[in-house]
């Protein structure tokens, strides 16, 4: 198969390594100051970026989108990480990146961005995007924006994608007891929700960001403004659960201690 | 009036797997919160009749059945197009059904077909009144949220774990059964297969969790790398205990950053921001520090253990009840003799 358009929706989560607090805002809740917190790109959005990087490296022809709906300076801040890593166009909506609006908005504004993409093929159109958020952790907005494209092939949580010769491909979808369920798929389009996938994250390379931002920073500017929220949806309470529990610390126990120890909790 | 809808799917046995009989008790304990509702049953597979039986007894007002070969395999198409034909013949206003990763993939979509809205796992179902409230994970089991919908239809996907499996006396329903218009099949299921040719060592029922985390292929004291040895040790104790094991840190990382990794280790085993969040009521961690991405997938670990030489890892931060500071080779390698 050749010659692919290969659309992925990802945007930006907050640094898994900050604290994070729930605050109340205007608009619903939301994180105590948000737009002050480092972000990364949503973690296995990102495998589906470097996957599908990685398939249009091998299959001339293909082109790489990356659709995200974020906070227009957010997206900045976050390109110019991510542009370093492999070569993509971007198509950015501003919006709000919160996972607490309503996936059914978010995927309106990916569907409507989508189709606006100039030249978008739909009969070579692979829609990639993680399996679940690391904000909303839903795992549902891809899925509705296949539906709202008409793509009825959908396959979700997958970590290889093999394309053949003949314009089918093979997918390995996680399932449950740690086993992959294997299908193939006559052609083009369909939606595949990436989890890990099976490549390293990309080094930095400078010359793919210099190459990128070249367009990234006019698809900034001209980023539309959409409002996506959570209508209908009423929160009565977000809150961190007090999980932190009075550890002990022991340092001077034997190996032999240890072990018998660890053997009684084991056994009980 | 709410119309609560159970939808599920049987297995590859025609039987109901685990997940979905916790949903179903989900699905009776609402209908009896929620003054005047009703509560159907939707049944997807390739036959439906023993499911059907199995849980005759619910109490459900009627039963709707999609059965058909195709039917019996996961796969998004037709997945979709049976529970949509289901939930128009139920005329649901409230959908609850099992996450199951066949669910979870499908019934989105089902979901947008409907005109309605979907929330995926969760963990708790309240009623105050006549009103339900959802509660919720964001933020990678981060923070929970307890909340409500306006529209109708309402899916729900159901957590496994959450609530007890159904189990009541058997009895032979009457079940309508649904035609469902099949679309044009583009995908064809070929089967199941193993992440590894290796042991098994993803097991969600065991009661312990063991995590290796990424130190076993660190070098270790005498300057050299024991990757071998660390998963002899590991596979030792999982063959002992049967406990599910799950690592601290993406494979795709380790492999990246150039470092061999343990063989029976999967993408699938990785614990936290990028894996999974399972229950078991035990987890010992071994070699990991108890970073934050990773110790967000320990929210439902009850009882909580750590190896570590260092005092200050992320464990001995409150996210463990003890933590040893010790060798985890030595210490588990004794574990092992003891065991």
């Amino acid at each position: 198969m050749s010659g692919l358009q290969i659309v992925v929706c990802g945007s930006l989560v907050p640094d898994p390594l900050q604290t994070l607090e729930p605050a109340t805002t205007p608009t619903g809740p939301g994180l105590k100051n948000e737009l002050m917190l480092p972000a990364v790109l949503d973690p296995w959005a990102g495998h589906a970026l470097y996957e599908a990087a990685n398939l249009a490296k091998s299959h001339p022809g293909t082109k790489v989108y990356l659709v995200s709906v974020g906070p227009k300076a957010k997206l900045q801040q976050l390109m110019m990480n991510i542009a370093q890593k492999v070569p993509f166009e971007l198509v950015a909506v501003d919006a709000s990146a919160s996972g607490f609006t309503d996936p059914f908005e978010v995927a309106s504004a990916l569907a409507g961005a989508i189709e606006k993409i100039p030249g978008l093929d739909r009969s070579r159109l692979l829609l990639f995007g993680g399996c679940s958020s690391a904000s909303r952790d839903a795992g549902v907005t891809l899925q509705l924006v296949g539906e709202k494209l008409g793509i009825t092939d959908q396959f979700l949580g997958v970590d290889e994608l093999q394309l053949q010769g003949d314009g089918s491909f093979k997918v390995y979808e996680r399932i449950e007891g740690g086993q992959y369920q294997v299908s193939t798929c006559q052609s083009a389009p369909a939606v595949l929700g990436w989890a890990t996938g099976k490549l390293p994250i990309p080094p930095n390379n400078p010359q793919v960001g210099m190459q990128n931002m070249r367009a990234i920073m006019p698809a900034l500017q001209k980023a539309a403004a959409v409002k996506v929220g959570a209508e209908g949806v009423t929160y009565d309470k977000v809150e961190v659960p007090n999980q932190r529990r009075e550890t002990q610390i022991k340092k001077d126990l034997s190996v032999d201690e240890i072990a018998r120890e660890l053997v009684e909790w084991i056994r009980n | 009036m709410e119309k609560i809808l159970y939808l599920a799917h049987t297995d590859s046995n025609g039987s109901l797997p685990k997940p979905a009989l916790e949903a179903l008790t989900a699905a009776m304990e609402l209908s009896k919160k929620l003054g005047g509702a009703s509560l159907s049953v939707g049944l997807i597979g390739a036959s439906i009749d023993a499911a059907a039986q199995a849980i005759g007894g619910c109490g459900a007002a009627k039963l709707y059945g999609a059965a058909g070969a195709e039917l019996g395999v996961s796969r998004y198409s037709t997945d979709a197009a049976a529970a949509e034909a289901l939930a128009k013949a139920a005329g649901a206003t409230l959908i609850v059904a099992p996450g199951t990763t066949r669910f979870a993939r499908a019934i989105p979509g089902v979901t947008a077909r409907l005109g309605g809205r979907i929330d995926t796992r969760v963990t708790g179902l309240l009623a105050e009144g006549n009103t339900l409230k959802v509660q919720r994970w964001y933020y990678r089991q981060r923070m929970m949220s307890t909340q409500s919908r306006a529209q109708r239809p309402w899916v729900l996907l159901v957590d496994s774990g959450v609530f007890p499996a159904y189990s009541g006396p058997a009895s032979s329903p009457s079940v309508e059964s649904v035609t469902v218009a099949l679309p044009a099949l583009k995908t064809k299921t070929l089967g199941v297969e193993q992440a590894t040719t290796g042991p098994q060592t993803i097991r969600p029922d065991a009661r312990m969790l063991l995590v290796a985390g990424a130190g076993w292929t660190k070098k270790q004291s005498d300057g050299q790398l024991h990757i071998k040895d660390a998963e002899a040790l590991i596979i030792n104790f999982l063959e002992k205990t049967r406990a599910s094991l799950g690592s601290s840190k993406s494979l795709v990382d380790q492999t990246g950053e150039g470092h061999e990794v343990i063989s029976i280790l999967t993408h699938l085993n990785q614990i936290g921001q990028t894996g999974s969040t399972p229950r078991h009521a035990k987890g010992l961690s071994t070699c990991c520090h108890g970073e934050e991405p990773h110790a967000v997938g320990w929210r439902f670990i009850n009882e909580r253990r750590a190896i570590n030489l260092d005092a200050n890892c992320g464990w001995a931060q409150g996210k463990a009840d003890v933590v040893y500071i010790a060798d985890a080779f030595a210490v588990m390698k004794r574990v092992n003799e003891l065991l």
